[in-house]
């Protein structure tokens, strides 16, 4: 067995070159390279874990903003209605009351065009009863020879045409 | 060839000096540059040109940045689950380990002797193992007295000992505590001595059977070419999960150093 028959002879060297290339080892992989290493892990984890909480805080803002949004939206939406609904009421209310007004004076002027209708029949009915007077007083003298008054004619046309 | 056909198993553990054998030396040691010391330098090598790949350090990473970073992912999260987030500082440490450890158990195991070149498992040399071992040990002691004085005392007795057992639980405890660092080194010795000793065994049969005869091919040869190719891949296995014990046992002993109970 090498590892004792050996021993005197090269237990000096085995000790010095590993603690030598172990110290060489230990100095520039452990100490140099290996926390680097980890530190580049750190940093990613970091940044992946920032990432995801920034992405985070984008989304909860874009909540918020689509809420105010549909908030705004449908607060103007009630106003617009609202609008609508007064502005119909306004029109309605506005043509009810030219309606009125204008039938009113639709039937005050029937009102006048009747009464005015009313009077030419009437001085139609006393013209008429006038010329039938004239003309009866003028068959009554053709005819008859017969010299009727006036008055008399009238009172005789009105007794006929008034039954 | 069929003088040399015989397989020495435990051939592949010698250590042979390259250079320096005569003059490299330290306060009188020996410190020649060995095959051995070899292995351990292409790990450390291996280690830091894998570790370049992935320092691109990229937002979205590449296949050998995921590959990099799932390692010094896996042995954080080791030290945070077993240690808390004090276990972050240890990082450097116990990932050192474990990638070094793992580097060196998967090259030695490369089949690299097809092309001439005979890969050294330094992680099969106690001397080796037990450098690791007495650090983390080390680290254990310097954490624990650093952290709680002579409290640190306490961890050799457990809550709700009862009084006339604290002399005996002590003792238990502080010799299953100093044997700690044996136990780390010798585990993973011998699980690599192990699988390697294996593999020679088997490979020295199929040489044997082969140059027997037909017969023995048939018999021995082949059965025990498939038994090592399954081994092989069981080896494979063990030079991962034997780094990740020693750096698993490390964490849980720096964990009661932190901690204490």
């Amino acid at each position: 067995m090498p590892q004792i028959s050996q021993l005197a002879a090269t237990y000096s060297s085995q000790i010095f070159w590993m603690l030598l290339i172990f110290g060489a080892v230990f100095f520039l992989v452990g100490r140099g390279m290996a926390p680097r290493v980890i530190e580049t892990m750190e940093g990613r984890d970091q940044r992946i874990s920032a990432d995801l909480s920034a992405a985070e805080a984008a989304r909860r803002d874009a909540d918020a903003q689509d809420d105010a949004w549909k908030a705004s939206a449908a607060k103007q939406r009630g106003e617009a209605q609202a609008l609508i609904a007064a502005a119909k009421a306004e029109a309605a209310k506005s043509t009810e009351v030219r309606l009125g007004a204008s039938s009113a004076e639709a039937e005050v002027r029937v009102a006048e065009a009747e009464a005015r209708i009313a009077a030419a029949r009437d001085g139609a009915l006393a013209e008429i009863e006038t010329v039938a007077a004239d003309a009866a007083a003028d068959i009554a003298a053709r005819v008859a020879g017969l010299t009727v008054p006036a008055d008399a004619a009238r009172a005789a046309v009105k007794d006929v045409l008034h039954g | 060839m069929a003088a040399e056909a015989k397989v020495d198993p435990m051939h592949q553990f010698a250590i042979q000096p390259m250079f320096g054998t005569e003059h490299w030396s330290v306060a009188g040691f020996n410190i020649a540059f060995t095959n051995s010391a070899l292995w351990m330098l292409i790990s450390a090598v291996a280690l830091y040109a894998f570790m370049l790949g992935g320092m691109k350090r990229e937002l979205v990473p590449g296949r050998w940045q995921m590959m990099v970073e799932s390692m010094t992912g896996f042995i954080e999260n080791m030290l945070t689950a077993n240690i808390g987030k004090e276990g972050r500082k240890y990082l450097p440490y116990v990932f050192s380990l474990f990638m070094f450890i793992l580097f060196a158990n998967l090259l030695g195991l490369l089949p690299l002797g097809l092309v001439g070149i005979h890969p050294f498992t330094f992680t099969s040399h106690f001397t080796a193992t037990g450098v690791l071992a007495i650090l983390s040990f080390g680290i254990v002691l310097v954490v624990g007295f650093w952290k709680h004085g002579l409290h640190f005392f306490s961890l050799f007795v457990p809550h709700g000992t009862p009084l006339p057992m604290i002399p005996l639980i002590f003792v238990i405890e502080l010799v299953s505590f100093l044997v700690r660092p044996f136990s780390l080194g010798l585990r993973l010795f011998v699980a690599m001595m192990a699988g390697h000793v294996l593999l020679e065994v088997l490979s020295s049969f199929v040489i044997g059977g082969a140059n027997a005869g037909v017969f023995f091919m048939g018999l021995v040869s082949i059965p025990s070419f498939i038994l090592m190719v399954a081994i092989c891949a069981l080896e494979i296995l063990v030079a991962g999960i034997q780094a990740y014990v020693f750096a698993l046992l490390t964490s849980l002993y720096i964990n009661d150093a932190e901690h204490l109970h």
